[in-house]
C-alpha cells in the first residue's frame, strides 16, 4: 500500500533552532499514528508543515499525493486539521461555527445538513447547537473542533494533542469517535501528551529534539526496550538519548 | 475567489461586530464625537462677541428683540449707533457685528409677511465671524419663537431671518473649509482602525491558524473583512455628514450620489490600508499603532484640511500624492461648497479607486506570505 503521507528531510529551522531535524516519516492510508514527545519536541512544528501551514526551511512532504509547498490548496481540500490551540470563534454557536467552516469547505445543500446533523448525533453535542462556544466545556470545545475539521469528509486528519485537558469520560468518547473514523477508512495522525493514547495507535514516533528516534508499533517499541509500558520506553529512550548528547 | 466563502467571512465578521455591541456603539459614537470636538476645537470658542445696535424701528417688537442680545452671554452690545457709526467700528475692531433692525420691523413681525433683520459683519476673522453669525441666528430665531408664542407673530408665519452681509471675506470660508475636510479625516481614522485590529485578532485568538488549514484564500477573507466592516464605515460617513451638516451647518451644494461614490471609493482603500497593516501584525496592540501612524499622521497633515500642502517642503508634498485623505478632502470640499460634479471631480476618483486597488493586491499577496510562525 502507497503511503498517504510521506517526508524526506523534512526540516525547520527558526534563527538557530531547529526544530524540526530531517525527518523521514512514512504513514499509511487507514492508519492512526501517534506523535510523541517532551515539549518543544517539533510535534506541532511538523504538523503544520504537513498541512502547508508552514514551509519547510529544507526537504519535502508529500500528503495526499500532493506536494505542500507547491500545491497546499490541494492539500487543504482533502485534509482536516485540528490545531493544538482551540482556534474557533468564542462568540459564535456551536451551529454557527459550523456553517462557516461548511461554507469554507464548499459543502452546501443535504449534503450539508446530513453531515452536520450525523456529527452531532456523533459527538452528542445536539444539545449545545445553540450555545455560544466560548460557553462550552473544555470536553464540548474540542468536540466542536473536531467537527468543524471533519465537515468535509476529509482523507486525512491532522490532531495535535485533541485531548489535552479533557476529562476522562471525554476522552473516551473522542476516542470512540476516532474509531468510527478509521472504520470509515480516514487516516489521521495525532499527536499525544497521554501515552494510554499513543499505546492505541498503529504506530507510535518518538520525536526528541526536532528528530525522530523511534518509530514502530508500540507491541514493537516495548519488546525492543524490554519495558512493559509505552511510558517506559519513553523515558528510557529519552534519557539514553539525552546521556549520549552529553558525552 | 469563492462568492460562498467570502459570504461566510462577511456574515462572521458581521456577527462578531454586532456581538460586540460595546465596540459598535462607540464606533458609531466616534465620528460625532470627534467631529464635535475637533470643529469646535479648531473654530475656537467666541463669547461676549462685541456688537452694535442700530434700531431704526424703535418699537417694543425691535426693543424687545435688542434685549434678547443683550440677555446673551455670546454678545455684549458695545453702544448704539447708525450705519456710518457701525461701519467706524468694525474698521476699528471694535465690534465684530452690526445689528440693524430695519424701520417697519414691528409691522412686518406682526403682519407675518416674513421679517428681517441685517447683521453687518466683519469678516476678517473668517472663523470667528462664522460662529458668531451662527449665534446670532440662533438668538433671533429663538426670539421669533417667543413672539409667536406671546402671540405677537402669527402662528403661520416664517420665522424672523438673520441676513448677514459680510464685510471683507464675503464667503466666511474658513469654517466651511474646515468642516468638510475634518469629515475626512476623521473617515479615514476612523475606517483603518476599523479594520486594522481584525486580522491581528485572529492571530491574537488562534482562530487564524484554524481557518488557514481550510481551502479559503486570502482575497476571500481581505474581501469578506472589508465588507463588514465597509456597513461600519457607510454607517460612520453618514452620521459624520449629518452632523457636519446640521451642527455646523455647511451648507452641501453638490450631488449626493456623487458623494456616495467617493464615500465608498474612498472607505474601500482605507480599509484595504488597515487589513494590509494588520496582516503584517501578530498582535492588536502592533497593528493599532501601526494603524494609527498610517493613517492619523498623513491624515492630519498631509490631507491638506487645515495645513495647505503646497506650502510644505517637497518632501513632503510627493508623499502626500500617496494619500488617500489628500482626494477624499478635494473632494468633499468641492462638493459640499462649490457643489461642482463628475466633470471636475473625476481625477479624484480615478486616485482613489486606483489606491484601493493596489492596497487590496497588497494586503492580499502580504496576507499570502503570512505563514503561521
Ligand atoms: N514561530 C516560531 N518561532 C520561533 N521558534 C519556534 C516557533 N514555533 C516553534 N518554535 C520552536 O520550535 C520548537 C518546536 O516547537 P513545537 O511547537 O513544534 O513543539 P511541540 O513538540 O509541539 O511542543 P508542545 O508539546 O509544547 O506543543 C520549540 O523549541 C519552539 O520554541
Ligand atoms: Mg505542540
Amino acid at each position: 500500500m502507497p503511503a498517504i503521507i510521506e517526508t524526506h528531510g523534512l526540516t525547520r529551522r527558526f534563527g538557530g533552532l531547529t526544530a524540526v531535524d530531517h525527518l523521514d516519516l512514512s504513514i499509511e492510508a487507514g492508519e492512526i499514528f501517534g506523535l510523541v514527545g517532551p515539549d518543544g519536541a517539533g510535534k506541532t512544528t511538523t504538523l503544520r508543515m504537513l498541512t502547508s501551514l508552514l514551509d519547510p526551511t529544507e526537504g519535502s512532504a508529500r500528503v495526499a499525493g500532493r506536494d505542500v509547498v507547491r500545491e497546499p490548496q490541494a492539500v487543504k481540500d482533502q485534509i482536516g486539521y485540528m490545531a493544538q490551540r482551540f482556534g474557533l470563534y468564542l462568540d459564535l454557536t456551536v451551529q454557527e461555527n459550523m456553517d462557516f467552516y461548511a461554507d469554507l469547505f464548499g459543502i452546501v445543500g443535504a449534503e450539508r445538513k446530513a453531515l452536520a446533523a450525523e456529527l452531532l448525533h456523533m459527538t452528542r453535542m445536539d444539545p449545545f447547537r445553540n450555545r455560544q462556544a466560548g460557553q462550552l466545556s473544555g470536553g464540548m470545545k474540542q468536540k466542536l473542533a473536531l467537527m468543524c475539521t471533519l465537515l468535509h469528509r476529509p482523507r486525512i486528519l491532522f490532531l495535535d494533542e485533541p485531548t489535552n485537558g479533557v476529562d476522562p469520560v471525554s476522552r473516551r468518547d473522542f476516542w470512540t469517535i476516532l474509531y468510527q473514523l478509521l472504520k470509515d477508512g480516514i487516516t489521521i495522525l495525532m499527536t499525544t501528551a497521554y501515552l494510554d493514547e499513543a499505546e492505541r495507535c498503529n504506530r507510535v514516533g518518538l520525536m526528541y529534539k526536532g528528530r525522530l528516534i523511534r518509530c514502530d508499533t508500540p507491541a514493537a517499541l516495548k519488546r525492543e526496550a524490554g519495558s512493559e509500558d509505552l511510558e517506559g520506553v519513553f523515558v528510557g529512550t529519552i534519557r539514553a538519548a539525552a546521556a549520549l548528547e552529553e558525552r | 475567489m469563492s462568492y460562498r466563502r467570502t459570504r461566510a467571512i462577511l456574515i462572521k465578521e458581521l456577527r462578531h461586530i454586532l456581538r460586540d455591541s460595546r465596540s459598535l456603539a462607540l464606533a458609531l459614537a466616534m465620528p460625532a464625537m470627534m467631529l464635535l470636538l475637533y470643529g469646535y476645537a479648531l473654530s475656537l470658542d467666541v463669547d461676549h462677541i462685541p456688537v452694535m445696535v442700530y434700531d431704526q424701528d424703535g418699537t417694543d417688537a425691535s426693543r424687545n428683540l435688542v434685549r434678547q442680545f443683550q440677555g446673551s452671554r455670546f454678545f455684549e452690545i458695545r453702544g448704539f449707533g447708525g450705519y456710518g457709526e457701525i461701519r467706524r467700528a468694525i474698521d476699528r475692531s471694535k465690534i465684530l457685528i452690526g445689528i440693524v433692525i430695519p424701520r417697519g420691523f414691528s409691522g412686518e413681525v406682526a403682519s407675518g409677511r416674513g421679517a428681517a433683520v441685517q447683521l453687518l459683519v466683519d469678516g476678517t476673522d473668517s472663523n470667528t465671524s462664522a460662529i458668531a453669525v451662527g449665534y446670532a441666528e440662533g438668538v433671533v430665531q429663538a426670539y421669533s419663537a417667543e413672539w409667536r408664542a406671546r402671540g405677537g407673530m402669527p402662528p403661520a408665519a416664517p420665522a424672523i431671518d438673520a441676513r448677514a452681509r459680510v464685510w471683507y471675506n464675503s464667503s466666511l470660508q474658513s469654517r466651511n473649509y474646515i468642516v468638510p475636510g475634518l469629515i475626512a479625516v476623521i473617515l479615514m481614522i476612523l475606517a483603518g482602525q476599523l479594520t486594522s485590529l481584525t486580522i491581528a485578532r485572529e492571530w491574537e485568538m488562534g482562530t487564524m491558524e484554524q481557518v488557514l488549514s481550510t481551502p479559503l484564500r486570502p482575497t476571500e477573507m481581505v474581501f469578506g473583512k472589508m465588507l463588514a466592516y465597509f456597513l461600519v464605515g457607510l454607517a460612520d460617513s453618514a452620521v459624520a455628514l449629518v452632523v457636519g451638516v446640521s451642527v455646523f451647518s455647511v451648507p452641501f451644494r453638490g450631488n449626493v450620489l456623487l458623494l456616495a461614490l467617493t464615500t465608498c471609493l474612498f472607505l474601500f482603500g482605507v480599509m484595504f490600508w488597515g487589513i494590509f497593516v494588520s496582516a503584517g501584525a501578530k498582535t492588536q496592540a502592533e497593528a493599532f499603532q501601526l494603524g494609527i501612524l498610517t493613517t492619523f499622521l498623513p491624515g492630519f497633515l498631509m490631507s491638506g484640511f487645515v495645513f495647505a500642502i503646497d506650502t510644505m517642503p517637497k518632501v513632503i508634498q510627493v508623499i502626500s500624492l500617496a494619500v488617500p485623505a489628500r482626494y477624499f478632502v478635494t473632494t468633499l470640499k468641492a462638493l459640499f461648497l462649490k457643489g461642482v460634479g463628475l466633470h471636475v471631480l473625476w481625477p479624484q476618483l480615478v486616485f482613489l479607486a486606483v489606491f484601493a486597488g493596489l492596497v487590496f493586491l497588497r494586503a492580499v499577496s502580504k496576507l499570502k506570505r503570512q505563514k503561521v510562525a
